[in-house]
């Protein structure tokens, strides 16, 4: 659990993070949202002392960051940024294997940790340890930032628009796999971004930030459906809000257990905008539903969208 | 060279057509043509102080080697005037390459065959032709290996075969009747101490140059407000002529020695290895100082911060991220200091710091030419080889971390 208690920052005479706090339960995916300059990014590097805060504490399980040496802090905590800044004269398993080297793992267990994250990322170890980071595209040079800020399995993970430099599609799958592994590995994420679509699909917890302070904090749902305020209505965006409330919602919540819909079945966990997309292109009203092992176990109909 | 593709391109639909399709061979073969025409190959002169009487090639060997010359000259003609493709640049790498070799070898035979049939104690000395065929040749193998793309190894192999094959020669006494080669005769034991000089002063300066300006690189890069004021001293004393800066050493370095006596025990005084030492890493400062805070600073931010941020102490983000990176550059500052303090030491010879200017000053005086190249060529090679180690070393480095 983060707790961040009254934190402020100055630069000059400008307070970027002004009198905030905010508590990240564990397993939490909390999204800070914000546009450039709302102070997303000075709160997130505060949290690993990259930046440090002049007024407040910042507790991780229960301790004061202030008392732990900078470079052990940082070694627990994982940490990705939109330029990924992989050590160009690195392979790609030196790269990811950079924390355990510090923590002094022996080399057996660095390269079998290599060799599962790689997977995890699906990238073939026996192609891709040994390359270097400018013989990788761009999606994959994120996937190895992604995997180098895991290596450690640090209790904790910062992420600082960690997809803002890639192409829509790679977006989109890196989004997906960062949501699985956030399922799987049931980390405590602390991501910073100004999209809002990213924010809805990914966060269990959206900070929307103001001038260094957080406008809104709430689940997906609850921003989207009761913003605080006119700030936030404006960011969500008042248009295509109904849209966006099906991007939030999933299957699994309006699903008929038990009865059985046309064609491939769409897992649980699709949200409602993507069940809609597949009932548009299939032109059906109606589909099955599958759980995470493959079993059918239900059916969604074109009316359950909009109930 | 830009033009070279659109070229080769026209001649592929028009095989027939005969233009100049390798422009810098081209001025090479006619500036070398125009050389053996027009000037002497070797001179002859009747002793040390006159100069020689001009003697054109096919007068200075016999007819075999004017002939397989010829030839060559004739080939390298043909190459530049059909379309280009790669095996003709390899061609035309090989060709060069003889033609390299066949030019020091005649340059020896006509030296041995002009002081058999000729005056005893006469001279034979390296006349225009020899020079502009042997730089043309040398320059057309160095273009047709870039042409190629040659990578390192091959450059490598190039560089040492061509080394080689002229040590060969010069062992086997190919060279021994040419004038140059008797002024090396008569100093043998002084000309291995004038290299050793040479090389030593060299040695140190840079030694002591990376000392004192590694450090001041990396004080520059950490501190930007530190890089105008020591830019600014560093481009002055890079401007003070070499000259001038010798002579205005000698003064201060003589008050400090009459000053403290002890100090000439050590071999330091006004004039010698002293000042001429001090000169040198003044003027390789500027290139140390700038390669390193350059190559420092040139570190992408985000990978610093990726460093940081994983928690990498400041040492280590120095050691393993900054400093490897910066290699490349680091490398390039050395070498053009090498190549420069090689060139410099021949001049620190005038305040009798000794190496290979020994021989320049002593030839000038002399007017003996013979005796100036003596130092000169020894020097020139030095640089080159300096210069080619140091650059295929670089380019290793940049291929492992491109």
């Amino acid at each position: 659990m983060i707790e961040i208690a009254e934190v402020t920052k100055y630069y000059g005479d400008r307070r970027v993070v002004d009198h905030l706090s905010l508590t990240v339960p564990d397993g939490d995916f909390c999204v800070l949202l914000g546009s450039s300059g709302c102070g997303k990014s000075t709160t997130l590097k505060m949290i690993n002392r990259l930046i440090a805060a002049d007024v407040g504490t910042i507790r991780i399980a229960g301790e004061d960051i202030a008392t732990v040496p900078a470079e052990a802090l940082r070694r627990r905590i994982g940490y990705a940024i939109q330029s990924i800044g992989l050590f160009p004269h690195w392979t790609v398993e030196d790269n990811i294997a950079t924390v355990p080297r510090l923590l002094k793992w022996p080399r057996e267990r660095r390269r079998d940790r290599v060799a599962e994250l790689l997977k995890l990322f699906r990238l073939e170890p026996a192609i891709y340890r040994a390359k270097y980071p400018h013989e990788l595209s761009g999606g994959e040079q994120q996937r190895v930032g992604v995997a180098r800020a895991l290596a450690a399995d640090p209790e904790l993970l910062l992420m600082d628009e960690p997809f803002g430099a890639v192409d829509p599609i790679t977006r989109d799958d890196l989004q997906a796999e960062l949501a699985h592994i956030h399922r799987e590995t049931k980390k405590t994420i602390v991501f910073v971004t100004h999209d809002i679509e990213e924010a809805l699909r990914l966060a269990t917890q959206i900070a929307v930030m103001q001038d260094g302070r957080i406008a809104q904090l709430g689940t997906p749902l609850d921003i989207l459906e009761h913003p605080a305020s006119d700030f936030v209505a404006d960011f969500v965006g008042r248009q295509g809000i109904g849209l966006k409330l099906l991007s939030v919602r999933r299957v699994a919540d309006r699903m008929r257990p038990g009865e059985t819909g046309d064609g491939e079945p769409i897992s649980a966990d699709t949200s409602l905008r993507d069940a809609l997309s597949a009932m548009t292109t299939r032109r059906t009203d109606r589909l099955s539903v599958r759980d995470s092992t493959g079993r059918t176990i239900g059916a969604i109909a074109l009316a359950d969208l909009v109930r | 060279m830009s033009g070279q593709p659109a070229l080769t391109g026209r001649s592929s639909a028009l095989p027939r057509s005969l233009g100049v399709q390798n422009q810098v061979l081209f001025v090479l073969v006619i500036v070398a043509g125009a050389a053996v025409a027009c000037s002497g190959f070797v001179g002859d002169a009747p002793n040390r102080l006159i100069s020689g009487r001009p003697i054109p090639l096919w007068f200075a060997v016999d007819l075999r080697m004017t002939a397989s010359i010829a030839v060559l000259g004739a080939a390298l003609s043909v190459a530049c005037l059909v379309p280009q493709s790669r095996p003709l640049h390899w061609a035309v790498a090989a060709l060069a390459g003889a033609l390299l070799m066949l030019v020091l070898a005649a340059a020896g035979q006509a030296a041995s065959f002009l002081t058999q049939s000729g005056r005893p104690g006469s001279r034979i000395s390296l006349g225009p032709t020899f020079w502009v065929l042997t730089a043309g040749a040398s320059l057309a193998l160095s273009d047709a290996m870039q042409r190629v793309g040659a990578g390192i190894v091959a450059q490598i192999l190039a560089v040492t075969g061509i080394a080689a094959s002229v040590a060969l020669l010069a062992v086997g006494g190919a060279f021994d009747a040419l004038s140059l080669a008797r002024e090396f005769e008569i100093r043998r034991q002084v000309f291995a101490d004038a290299v050793m000089r040479h090389m030593a002063l060299v040695g140190a300066s840079v030694g002591i140059a990376a000392a004192i300006g590694f450090p001041l690189g990396v004080a520059t890069a950490r501190r930007p407000g530190l890089q105008n004021p020591v830019f600014a001293v560093l481009n002055i004393l890079q401007t003070i002529p070499s000259i001038a800066l010798f002579g205005l050493l000698i003064l201060p370095l003589s008050g400090l020695v009459t000053a403290m006596p002890r100090l000439a025990q050590y071999g330091i005084g006004g004039i010698g290895v002293t000042p001429a030492i001090i000169a040198l890493v003044l003027y390789a400062l500027l290139p140390v100082v700038r390669n390193t805070s350059v190559g420092l600073t040139g570190a992408d931010s985000a990978v610093i911060e990726a460093g940081r941020g994983m928690g990498m102490s400041p040492g280590r983000i120095f050691r393993e991220i900054e400093l490897p990176l910066a290699l490349p550059v680091l490398l390039a500052g050395l070498r053009i200091v090498v190549v420069q303090a090689i060139g410099l030491a021949v001049v620190a010879a005038l305040i009798g710091a000794g190496g290979l200017g020994t021989f320049v000053f002593e030839g000038l005086g002399q007017y003996a030419v013979d005796l100036v190249l003596l130092g000169a060529l020894p020097a020139i090679f030095l640089a080159l080889a300096a210069d080619f180690i140091l650059q295929t070393l670089t380019a290793m480095l940049r291929v492992r971390s491109a």
